[in-house]
C-alpha cells in the first residue's frame, strides 16, 4: 500500500515526536478510550526510550500494536490534537505508537508478570479484543484467565475482520502471543453450548466475562439472496485475510455505508476488481462511514451510488445483476453484503437474569456487570459494533469490575 | 538601502560580517570563494608554527530535532606551513584589495617570535593582526592560546611587544574561559591594541556516547576538552560583548564572536557595541551561502528601523542594560491569555505551576471519564472552553514564563498594570531605609 500505511523511520519518529506540544492533560489521552498518555509515550520516544514508550502505551492499552494500525486517529487522538487549532497537521499519533509497539515486538517485549497470585478464576467468553484486554488485566492483577473461542485462531476480528491492509493475521498474533506469555490461557476451537455447556463453565469459574461480538451479517431478506457469488463483508474479509482463493470476477458490489462496507471494496479494489461500487440506500450524508474512510475508498476507486435500495438479485444459479428502486439493473459478479451483523440472542438469552435491549447486553459502564451478578460484558456484543479500542477499553473495566466485586 | 561598509578600527571592509579564524578560513582558496559569496571580511586560520592534529575533533550538541545547536572542536591552529599562509594572503589580498583580511598569529611567548610573526604577516599584505589568546584546547598546554588570555599580565606583555613591531591595526582575541573578561579586556588595552575580539569558545566536553562510554569526540578511545560554539553560546558572548563595551577604561572597538548565525544577532551584538562580526559555526553549518540573508536582512532591517548606518545604532541598546539594583522596583505586569487564540495545550499552567508562582488555574481533568469512539463521521477541533486556563493577575509576579512557553504568538500579553505607585530601585528603596 501507500506511503500512508508504511511505519515512520526511526528518524521521521524522532523529528515527529519533537512536534509535539507536550501538552498538560492532553486531550489526546482523554479522546482515547483507552486513555493512553500519549505525550509521555511521545515524549519517551523522543528521549530515545523507545521501549520505556512501548510500555506507557501497553500500561493503559494490551492492545497497543492493534490499535495504532486500526484506531479512526482522526476522530480519536489526533482529532483531539492541539495542533489543529495552530493550522498545523496533528502529531501522528498513530504512527508514533505503533513506531513503539513494532519496536517492543522486534525486541521481544513482554507483559510484567503478576506480582500476586489472586484465588479467582475467570472464564472470558469470545477471544477478541474485548476478551484479551479483560483477561489481560486479570491476569496482571493476579487472578486466572481462560478465554473460549470457537474459531481455531484468537484474536476475533482483529485476526479475521479488520481490513488486510490495516492489520494482517500475523500481527494480531503478536498480540495474542504477548498475552498468552503472560499467563492467560487459550482454549480455541471450542463452541460454548456445544462442546462446553455454559452450566459447567458457570460452576467452573468465579466470574464469567461475555466478550462474544455479535453474530453473522444480516441477510436483507429479498428474492435471489441465495444465489452463488453473494457472500457476505466478514466471511469475505476473512477468507482474503487468511489467503483463502477468493474469485469474484471484475464486477463488484457492495452493500452497505459503513465502516466495513468501505473495507469490503477496497479489500475488493485490491484483488483487481476492475469495477467495484457500493450501494446505499441513503444519501451520502447519512453513511456511517468515518469520513476519512470514505475519502480513502474514492482514492482506492471505489464507486458510490446514493438513495439505492436493492430489492431483488437476478440470476442462474450465480448472481448476475442487482435490482434497485428507481435505477436501471447493476449487472455484477459478485455482492457483498455489509449491512450490519446480527446479535447472538440465542446464548445470551439462555443467561438468568442477563438483559438486553435490542439484542445487545445491558451492562453498568463503570463495571462491565451484567443482570447476572457473575455476568460481565464488553465490546460489540454491548455497544453494538464499534472500534477496537472501545472494546479494550470495556474490557479491561470490567475486569477491575469483576476483582471489585470478587473482592 | 542602508550602508554597510565597516570601518573598524581602521580596519575597512564592505560589510561588518567576517568570517572568524577557524575551518573556514583555513586556505586561500576558501576565502576567495567566501568574498565571492558576499562575505566581507575573514581572520585567517590561526597562523604559527604547523602543529598536528588528531581525528575526530568536533562534536556537537543536538536540540528537539535540531542539529549542531553547540558546536564543539578539538581543532589547533593552522597545521599549514607559515609560508603556505603568507603567500596565500598575498594572493587574495591582491585579487580583493577592499575585503578584509586580517592575520590571526600565535606564537611562542617570546619577543623575538612574536616581532618576527607580525612583520612577515604584514609584509604579506595582511590589513591587520588578531592575537590569538583565546583557543582554550590544546595550545594552551603548551604555553599559548588561552594560557596567555587567562593571565592578565601575560596578555599585556605580549600586546606591548607586537605593538612595538606593528604598522596594521591589532586585535587581541579574549578567552571567556575567565572569571571577569573585563580584567583581560583592560590588560589587551594597556598593552596599547587596537580592538577586542570576543568571545573565543567556551572549555567544554559535549557528551558521553551512552554505548561506549567514551565522550565525545573520540580520539582511539579518549577524548579532551574542547572549546564550545555555535547558537547555544550567544547570550553567554552577548553578555561578555555588553561587559567589555561598558566598561570604560577599556574602550575599544569589538569584533563580536559567539552564535552569531545571522542578521539577528548580528543587530543584536551591534546594538550591545559591537563594530563588526565575526561567525564560524554557522558557515561550517551551512556553507558560506547564508552571508546573503545576514547582509539583506540587516539591511532591511536597518531600513525598517530608519538607520542609515551601522553608526545609527552601534550600541543603543547598552544604557539599557543596568545593575539589578538600579531595576524599577514598582513596575507591574501581568500575564494575559486570550482565549480566542489558546489552544488549550495547558503548557502555561504546568509551567506555572511547577516553574512559577501557582498562578494560573485550570478547570478538572476529564482524563477518568469513560469515553466512545465518536459516531460522528468527522469531529470539531474547538478549543473547548474547560481548557483554556485563567490568570489570577492577583497573584501573578509578571514573571514571564508562561508568555515563554506559549507556543501560539501573541496568545499571552504581558500586560502592565497600574499600582499607583512611583518608579523606585532597590538602590533608592536602601538609600531611604537607615541601615
Amino acid at each position: 500500500m501507500t506511503s500512508q500505511y508504511a511505519p515512520l523511520s526511526p528518524q521521521a519518529a524522532l523529528a515527529e515526536a519533537d512536534r509535539c506540544l507536550f501538552c498538560f492533560d492532553a486531550p489526546c489521552a482523554s479522546a482515547c478510550p483507552t486513555h493512553i498518555d500519549v505525550p509521555r509515550f511521545i515524549k519517551k520516544i523522543a528521549s530515545g526510550n523507545v521501549m520505556g514508550s512501548a510500555k506507557a502505551i501497553l500500561d493503559a492499552n494490551v492492545l497497543g500494536l492493534s490499535c495504532s494500525r486500526v484506531c479512526p486517529v482522526d476522530v480519536l487522538c489526533e482529532g483531539a490534537c492541539v495542533m489543529h487549532n495552530l493550522h498545523q497537521r496533528p502529531i501522528a499519533i498513530g504512527k508514533l505508537q505503533r513506531h513503539a509497539m513494532e519496536f517492543f515486538y522486534d525486541v521481544g517485549g513482554a507483559l510484567p508478570q503478576a506480582a500476586v497470585a489472586l484465588p479467582w478464576k475467570v472464564a472470558c467468553i469470545g477471544a477478541g479484543p474485548a476478551s484479551l484486554a479483560c483477561s489481560a488485566e486479570l491476569r496482571a492483577q493476579g487472578a486466572r484467565a481462560i478465554i473460549f473461542d470457537q474459531r481455531p485462531l484468537a484474536g476475533g476480528l482483529n485476526t479475521y475482520g479488520v481490513a488486510q491492509y490495516k492489520l494482517a493475521p500475523e500481527e494480531s498474533g503478536r498480540e495474542v502471543e504477548l498475552i498468552r506469555a503472560a499467563g492467560v490461557e487459550f482454549l480455541t476451537g471450542i463452541e460454548i453450548g456445544k462442546d462446553i455447556l455454559l452450566d459447567d463453565l458457570l460452576r467452573d469459574h468465579d466470574a464469567i466475562f461475555l466478550g462474544i461480538g455479535l453474530g453473522g451479517t444480516q441477510p436483507l431478506g429479498i428474492p435471489g439472496e441465495h444465489l452463488g457469488g453473494i457472500q457476505t463483508a466478514l466471511q469475505f474479509i476473512a477468507d482474503y485475510k487468511n489467503r483463502r482463493p477468493v474469485n469474484i470476477g471484475d464486477r463488484v458490489v457492495v452493500i452497505g455505508g459503513g465502516n466495513t462496507a468501505i473495507d469490503a471494496a477496497i479489500a475488493a479494489r485490491h484483488l483487481d476488481a476492475r469495477d467495484v461500487t457500493i450501494l446505499y440506500r441513503r444519501s451520502e450524508r447519512d453513511m456511517s462511514a468515518f469520513a476519512f474512510e470514505y475519502e480513502h475508498a474514492k482514492r482506492e476507486g471505489v464507486k458510490f451510488m446514493w438513495n439505492a435500495r436493492p430489492v431483488a438479485f437476478h440470476g442462474h444459479n450465480h448472481v448476475g445483476a442487482v435490482e434497485c428502486e428507481y435505477v436501471p439493473l447493476i449487472a455484477c459478479d459478485t455482492v457483498i453484503l455489509a449491512v450490519g451483523q446480527s446479535r447472538l440472542v440465542d446464548l445470551l438469552s439462555s443467561i438468568d437474569g442477563l438483559q438486553l435491549h435490542g439484542g445487545l447486553v445491558k451492562v453498568n459502564p463503570e463495571s462491565g456487570q451484567t443482570g447476572n451478578p457473575k455476568f460481565f460484558a464488553g465490546g460489540d456484543c454491548v455497544n453494538g459494533g464499534r472500534e477496537v479500542v472501545d472494546a479494550v477499553a470495556a474490557g479491561k473495566r470490567a475486569a477491575r469490575g469483576i476483582l471489585q466485586w470478587l473482592t | 538601502m542602508a550602508d554597510l561598509t565597516t570601518s573598524f578600527a581602521g580596519i575597512h571592509s564592505p560589510n561588518p560580517f567576517w568570517l572568524a579564524s577557524g575551518p573556514p578560513t583555513n586556505c586561500g582558496e576558501q576565502i576567495m570563494r567566501a568574498f565571492d559569496a558576499g562575505w566581507g571580511g575573514a581572520v585567517w586560520k590561526t597562523i604559527g608554527e604547523p602543529i598536528v592534529n588528531v581525528s575526530s575533533r568536533y562534536s556537537s550538541v543536538d536540540w528537539n530535532g535540531n542539529r549542531m545547536m553547540g558546536l564543539n572542536n578539538i581543532e589547533l591552529i593552522s597545521d599549514r606551513p607559515i609560508e603556505t599562509n603568507l603567500r596565500e594572503i598575498y594572493e587574495v589580498k591582491k585579487r580583493y584589495p577592499n575585503h578584509a583580511v586580517i592575520a590571526s598569529l600565535m606564537v611562542e611567548s617570546t619577543r623575538e617570535a612574536w616581532h618576527s610573526m607580525v612583520k612577515r604577516a604584514e609584509d604579506a599584505g595582511a590589513d591587520g593582526l588578531e592575537l590569538n589568546f583565546g583557543c582554550p584546547h590544546g595550545m594552551s598546554e603548551r604555553g599559548m592560546g588561552s594560557a596567555v588570555g587567562q593571565v592578565p599580565e601575560y596578555t599585556r606583555m605580549i600586546t606591548e611587544w607586537v605593538k612595538e613591531a606593528a604598522r596594521t591595526p591589532v586585535l587581541v582575541k579574549l578567552t571567556p574561559n575567565i572569571s571577569d573578561i573585563r580584567v583581560t579586556a583592560r590588560a589587551a588595552t594597556q598593552g596599547g591594541a587596537d580592538g577586542l575580539s570576543a568571545i573565543n569558545t567556551i572549555n567544554s566536553i559535549t557528551g558521553v556516547d551512552l554505548d561506549t562510554l567514551i565522550p565525545r569526540p573520540n580520539v582511539n578511545g579518549h577524548s579532551a576538552h574542547g572549546g564550545y560554539c555555535g547558537p547555544a553560546v550567544k547570550p553567554i558572548a552577548l553578555h561578555m560583548v555588553q561587559q567589555i563595551a561598558s566598561d570604560p577604561q577599556s574602550q575599544l572597538p569589538i569584533s563580536a564572536i559567539g552564535g552569531i548565525s545571522g542578521w539577528r544577532e548580528a543587530a543584536e551584538f551591534i546594538l550591545m557595541g559591537a563594530g563588526c562580526l565575526q561567525a564560524c559555526t554557522a558557515p561550517m553549518h551551512y556553507g558560506y551561502r547564508i552571508v546573503e540573508d545576514m547582509v539583506d536582512g540587516l539591511a532591511s532591517w536597518m531600513d525598517s528601523k530608519g538607520f542609515p548606518t551601522l553608526d545609527d545604532f552601534r550600541g543603543r541598546s547598552l544604557p539599557r542594560v543596568t545593575d539589578w539594583q538600579h531595576l524599577d522596583l514598582n513596575y507591574k505586569i501581568v500575564a494575559r491569555i486570550n482565549p480566542a487564540k489558546c489552544i488549550g495545550c495547558q503548557l502555561c499552567y504546568t509551567a506555572c505551576w511547577d516553574g512559577a508562582h501557582q498562578c494560573i488555574h485550570v478547570s478538572g481533568s476529564d482524563r477518568s471519564a469513560i469515553v466512545s469512539t465518536p459516531t460522528a463521521t468527522a469531529v470539531s477541533h474547538a478549543v473547548p472552553p474547560s481548557r483554556i486556563p485563567r490568570v489570577d493577575e492577583g497573584e501573578c509576579v509578571g514573571c514571564n514564563l508562561c508568555w515563554l512557553v506559549c507556543p501560539v504568538e501573541n496568545c499571552i500579553d504581558m500586560v502592565r498594570v497600574d499600582n499607583g505607585l512611583n518608579s523606585e530601585s532597590w538602590a533608592e528603596r536602601s538609600s531611604r531605609i537607615p541601615a
